[in-house]
């Protein structure tokens, strides 16, 4: 069976968790948990068979990641994804800084499949995998 | 026990400066009047992720050293390198950046902060167009009509709508947080209502549909009124009197729509990025009839399609209000600051950020001498960064090649750059261990506190840069003694 993609706009930013997150540490679970999920419209969920919280993988020009997706809890946003500032958002990102110094963080087309049997990635491996280091 | 009161909180560009913090055997364990993001600040500054002791990476790993150890190696690095990265400076106070502007001219390197991926898009707007703005004591007595434009204050700077805008008591102005009071209420009973409809005739759930904007009824109200405009409805546009939901890449469009309605021009069309004719021509009548308006932006804005093109229509919009009524434009900055690194750069270089000094001289080319180009033509060949953290926040391109080269981190927490860093320095946390002096996002210069001791051997950012002036310094004049 062919998995079904779904076309969105990919949006970073920040959210009160992930603010918390970065000042008690980017190493904590907090932090962990405030940058590895993505809200999507819930109708987009419904699109893609998937529920709350479960595994997607986002994939963009520039890479792919694995995220769990989270139903935006207030009003509609179809077509688009939005993932909370953080080292997995920012390893999809677009590098267009079209000549400004700021690179295109907002309005990245990117595609959003279900992946139930891949896992998030922790800082240590996506730090591996990205850098070596 | 000590209570210490008129604390300035280091974490965002609000710098709350009423915060009360409890401190019990040398450490803060109390805190009041904080949003959430102080409190986390306030209680985790020595939490298990505190760097004890500088590092150097040794066999691939980070391994402790001397301070001694970790500043000549530093120096070293900078003072071989052709084109070293000095990045960062958001997060600490006005008396290190201004070493670090010495440092930059010392090594030939590029000096940027973090206004980069954050406003460095309404530097450049406001350098094309200039800025009718204000300081947020004016916005807090006098505004009637307060526009967050691609920003979310409840998420981001928490404290904003209360102190500032519409949930204060100012002089002229009152607070509307018993009206916010009222609407949740009302919700809250609708809600109720739709729920055993729901129920009791077993109808599957309406998803609220998408994007049909609503009419502006509630700009009638009396007292301060509250507009949002954002792609999706966030925290903030669920508190507001009107939110007016765009398509994604379209405030430009909006933009220009409300200023030409403003400028009394015809539009042929019913629609614009979303939002029909009709319900923009009634927020330009709320804009018109507001004794006094204020627009603040953040990055949706700066970061989406057209960058600094939207900041300067924008401030156009803004000044051709003015013909009309009042109205002032700020940026929600964000890093405590952002605006400080942005001042003081300006003050020593002429420039605000991205500032080339390989030439000798002070050099600002935006999109040639800003650090992210810079890292994704893999130009650079060494970094220090300070009181940030790009490997989480750039993109990954540009964080490979900041990690390819020899990478200094100055930070009191292993952030993700330290994690990868070559040299790591250990500093105390600005604002709570050592005190000095910070911008707020309208240019208002706060002392912050040193409320407690930092951990013993800690030296803070400033001293650790004079060092590695000092010694880059030596070493150069050593390299020149020796040809």
């Amino acid at each position: 069976m062919v998995k079904q993609k779904l076309k969105v706009t990919l949006l970073t930013g920040r959210t009160i968790e992930q603010g918390v997150g970065k000042e008690a540490g980017k190493a904590t679970q907090g932090y962990f948990e405030s940058t590895t999920m993505a809200y999507m419209d819930i109708c987009d969920m419904k699109k893609l068979g998937i529920k709350n919280k479960s595994n997607i993988m986002v994939t963009t020009p520039n890479g792919s990641v694995v995220l769990r997706a989270v139903k935006h809890p207030r009003g509609a946003m179809p077509g688009m994804i939005y993932i909370p500032y953080g080292p997995w958002a920012n390893s999809i990102v677009s590098n267009e800084t079209t000549s400004t110094g700021m690179p295109s963080f907002k309005g990245t087309p990117a595609e959003v499949e279900a992946a139930p049997d891949t896992h998030v990635s922790t800082l240590k491996e996506l730090l591996k995998s990205q850098f070596g280091k | 026990m000590s209570v210490v009161k008129s604390v300035t909180c280091p974490v965002c560009g609000c710098l709350c400066d009423d915060i009360e913090l409890t401190v019990e055997d040398g450490k803060v364990t109390h805190v009041r009047k904080g949003c959430a993001m102080c409190e986390s600040k306030f209680l985790n500054y020595v939490s298990e992720h505190r760097v004890k002791t500088p590092l150097v990476r040794k066999d691939g790993k980070l391994v402790p050293t001397s301070y001694e150890d970790a500043i000549h190696k530093s120096a070293e690095i900078l003072a071989n390198a052709k084109y070293p990265i000095l990045y960062g400076w958001s997060s600490t106070d006005c008396e290190a950046q201004r070493i670090g502007v010495e440092l930059a001219e010392e090594v030939g390197g590029v000096l940027d902060n973090t206004a980069v991926v954050c406003h460095g898009p309404s530097i450049i707007g406001v350098q094309e167009a200039g800025i009718p703005t204000s300081t947020l004591g004016q916005i807090r007595h006098r505004a009637d009509l307060i526009i967050y434009w691609g920003c979310d204050p409840w998420s981001a700077h928490p404290r904003h709508l209360e102190r500032y805008t519409a949930f204060t008591d100012g002089r002229f102005e009152d607070s509307e947080w018993m009206s916010y009071i009222n609407k949740v209420k009302a919700s809250v009973g609708k809600k109720k209502l739709s729920s055993v409809k729901r129920r009791s005739f077993q109808c599957e759930t309406e998803y609220e549909k998408i994007s049909d904007n609503k009419p502006p009824v509630d700009l009638n109200k009396e007292g301060r009124k509250l507009v949002v405009v954002d792609v999706r409805e966030s925290m903030t546009a669920k508190v507001a009197d009107y939110f007016v939901q765009v398509k994604p890449g379209k405030d430009y469009e909006i933009m220009a729509a409300i200023r030409s309605i403003v400028n009394e021009e015809e539009l042929d069309v019913d629609e614009v990025g979303g939002v029909p004719v009709e319900y923009l021509e009634e927020i330009v009548d709320t804009m018109v009839n507001a004794k006094f308006g204020v627009i603040f932006f953040g990055m949706g804005l700066t970061q989406s399609a057209g960058k600094f093109r939207n900041i300067e229509l924008a401030i156009s919009l803004t000044r051709d209000l003015n013909r009309r009524t009042k109205f002032v434009i700020l940026p929600m900055r964000g890093h405590f600051n952002v605006t400080g690194a942005n001042t003081v750069f300006t003050w020593q270089s002429g420039y605000p950020y991205a500032i080339d000094f390989s030439l000798g001289y002070p050099k600002y080319n935006p999109g040639e001498t800003t650090c992210v180009d810079v890292l994704l033509r893999e130009q650079s060949d060494a970094a220090l960064v300070i009181a940030s953290d790009p490997v989480s926040n750039f993109p990954r391109k540009a964080a490979e090649h900041l990690v390819k080269n020899p990478l200094i981190v100055i930070d009191p927490h292993m952030n993700v750059t330290s994690m990868v860093g070559d040299v790591v320095f250990p500093s105390a946390v600005v604002g709570v261990e050592k005190a000095g002096t910070a911008y707020r996002m309208d240019h208002v210069p706060l002392p912050l506190k040193k409320v407690v001791e930092p951990p013993e051997g800690l030296l803070s950012d400033e001293e650790i840069l004079r060092r590695i002036v000092e010694d880059v310094r030596v070493i150069k004049s050593q390299k020149k003694e020796a040809n």
